[in-house]
């Protein structure tokens, strides 16, 4: 599992109390106290350098893209392009420039796979194999499949450390068409396998489809040594703006697939007794996509590269052991931390339940200490019956957190805990 | 800024640390629904056994942040014994002290930011008893789904007890 849990570099170091000088929220203050934003898992705060390029295009280059001739139309065109090209790159798309379709977010993206993929991959009784550490986004799509043209889902276990069951792997994909696996679980924090994974898929004929929405934005991500075929993400959780998403696929599956959604922009022709659909990866993003946001996710993938993911994955390990060692020395039995207990093999995602305290109370008294922390299912129901809970409370970092907002963090759930006592 | 005192009464509390009426009524001749809130996963049962118009016992079951807990527990105790017609007016008062706000939140989720804080108005509050207590919910408008969810959950009981299916 060593390509996903990254490794110390001795040189990669980052500060996050110089960096957080670049999220302007980070500034706010919440009751009277500075904010402590503990939910980058669910959506990240985004830099002074990306508001600033979206800015700039709106100000200077916007124009709708692909459809004029003039000056603007077409530096606005060049820029998208320019975003696209940048993403690819960022997770080592072999052909960044045809392999980056946008979409609305990491949703949209899976329902593309499950809608134009399985839709022309999967009949009756073929199997699709989940784990049961899925959001429901890459759930739901395969269930609605189920319902439509009985495909079956088999679901691939996890231990009580929050790691998947791999014992019975090849039995499990055999005879598979394809594989959906978090490349980490929004959850439990657990980095899976997925090279060891996607490996043995191929080896059984199944397609592989990862979710990297919590990967992408803090893990060094490399598609061709990940050996994945489809891998989706969101901008709003790795520093950039809402309203755009990534499915990066392999040039040549996705280059016979359907469109998906019809309209402007997926055609070259269009007559009246039929159409002719356009290239990859336009044929993926009908009507006029989320420029602006593109700009800005272009912009957020600079910012992380500069920084270097290298770093931002150091620094998050070493954060990750401060926190589960901090929660663990002051509450003891009293609280319970879901996923793998070392460091290494986890992302900076803490989901715990504190006594009998629920997460909603939870968060509530924590707020009044400024802590922003999510109480819920976090969109993974299947896990949460597995784990036997109906919900978590869950505390997750970016590369703008540090020791001391861990520190609040502890202090606040200690009042939390005397106040419901 | 509301603090925490509008919303976690020491009345809350009370109910949600020693909850009344747990448990569930036998089916049939008792009629069991279930709520979930789907914000947080939560869950609640209610059985009831409604008698000649009269809602003769009550229980609840299932999970709950304190809000829907102690809610629960205040309406059980509120309705317990009442008729089949004083429980649905005790609905319409309780929901009405929440609806302002309910009927702006979309399922499950809220934006507190954008709902104007508006006292209820023309609710007998004084009807509702210490279920009152929970009137500082309003001010936080995520938690009002939590509030509400046993009311919903006791009115759709009430609507199968009228109409078994
Ligand atoms: C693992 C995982 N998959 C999918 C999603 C869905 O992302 P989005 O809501 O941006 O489509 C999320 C975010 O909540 C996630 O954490």
């Amino acid at each position: 599992m060593a390509e996903l849990t990254g490794t110390r570099s001795p040189t990669a170091t980052l500060d996050a109390a110089t960096l957080a000088k670049d999220f302007p929220l980070l500034t706010r203050e919440i009751h009277g106290r500075p904010i402590t934003y503990l939910d980058s898992a669910a959506s990240s705060q985004r830099p002074t350098a990306v508001l600033d390029a979206m800015r700039n295009y709106d100000e200077t280059t916007h124009a709708n893209v692909h459809r004029g001739v003039y000056t603007i139309a077409e530096e606005a065109t060049r820029r998208f392009e320019a975003a696209r090209t940048n993403v690819g790159r960022f997770i080592g798309a072999p052909d960044p420039g045809r392999e980056v379709v946008f979409t609305k977010n990491a949703t949209e993206a899976l329902n593309l796979v499950a809608h134009t993929w399985g839709r022309t991959h999967l009949g009756r009784g073929d199997v699709v194999v989940l784990t049961e550490m899925e959001h429901h986004a890459n759930i739901v799509p395969w269930h609605m499949l189920a319902a439509e043209r009985g495909i079956e889902l088999r679901w691939i276990p996890i231990d009580d450390d929050g790691q998947l069951v791999l014992d019975d792997l090849d039995a499990v994909l055999d005879g598979a068409k394809l594989l959906g696996v978090t490349c980490m679980s929004n959850v439990l924090g657990t980095l899976n396998p997925i090279t060891e994974l996607a490996a043995a898929a191929h080896a059984a004929g199944a397609v592989v489809l990862a979710d990297a929405c919590q990967s992408v934005p803090h893990l060094p991500t490399d598609v061709a040594s990940l050996g994945v075929d489809f891998l989706a993400f969101s901008a709003h959780k790795m520093l950039g703006p809402t309203g755009i998403g990534v499915l990066w696929g392999r040039e040549e599956l996705l280059a016979e697939l359907p469109p998906f959604l019809g309209g402007g922009e997926m055609i070259l022709d269009v007559r009246k007794d039929g159409f002719t659909p356009n290239d990859i990866p336009w044929r993926f993003e009908a009507g006029t996509p989320p420029i602006t946001e593109a700009i800005g996710l272009g912009a957020a993938v600079d910012y992380l590269r500069a920084v270097g993911m290298d770093a931002v994955r150091a620094h998050e390990i070493s954060l990750t052991a401060y926190a589960l060692d901090a929660l663990n020395e002051r509450f003891g039995d009293g609280i319970r931390i879901f996923g793998p207990s070392d460091a290494e093999a986890r992302g900076g995602v803490l989901s715990f339940a504190l006594g009998e305290v629920h997460p909603h109370d939870i968060s509530q008294i924590l707020d009044q200490y400024g802590v922003c922390v999510r109480a819920g299912h976090h969109c993974a129901k299947p896990l949460m019956r597995r784990l036997g809970v109906n919900s978590t409370a869950r505390a997750s970092f970016a590369l703008y957190n540090d020791e001391r907002d861990v520190d609040t963090l502890v202090e606040a759930l200690d009042e939390a805990k005397k106040f419901f006592a | 800024m509301p603090g925490l005192e509008d919303l976690y009464r020491e009345i809350i509390l009370d109910h949600y640390r020693s909850p009344r009426n747990r448990g569930e009524l036998e089916t049939p001749p008792a009629v069991r629904v279930e709520g979930f809130n789907p914000l947080c996963g939560d869950e609640i049962v209610v059985t009831i056994d409604v008698q000649d118009g009269v809602l003769a016992d009550i229980k609840i079951a299932g999970t709950g942040c304190s809000i829907s807990q102690s809610s629960a527990s205040m309406m059980s105790a509120a309705v317990k014994g009442k008729s089949v017609a004083e429980a649905r007016d005790l609905i319409a008062t309780f929901k009405g002290m929440m609806s302002i706000h309910e009927a702006t939140l979309p399922s499950g989720a809220g934006d507190a930011g954008t709902i104007e804080e508006t006292e209820p108005e023309a609710i007998d509050i004084d009807a509702l008893g210490e279920l009152a207590a929970l009137q500082g919910v309003v001010k936080f408008p995520v938690r009002i789904k939590c509030a509400t969810l046993s009311w919903n959950t006791l009115a759709q009981g009430l609507d199968e007890a009228a109409s078994p299916v």
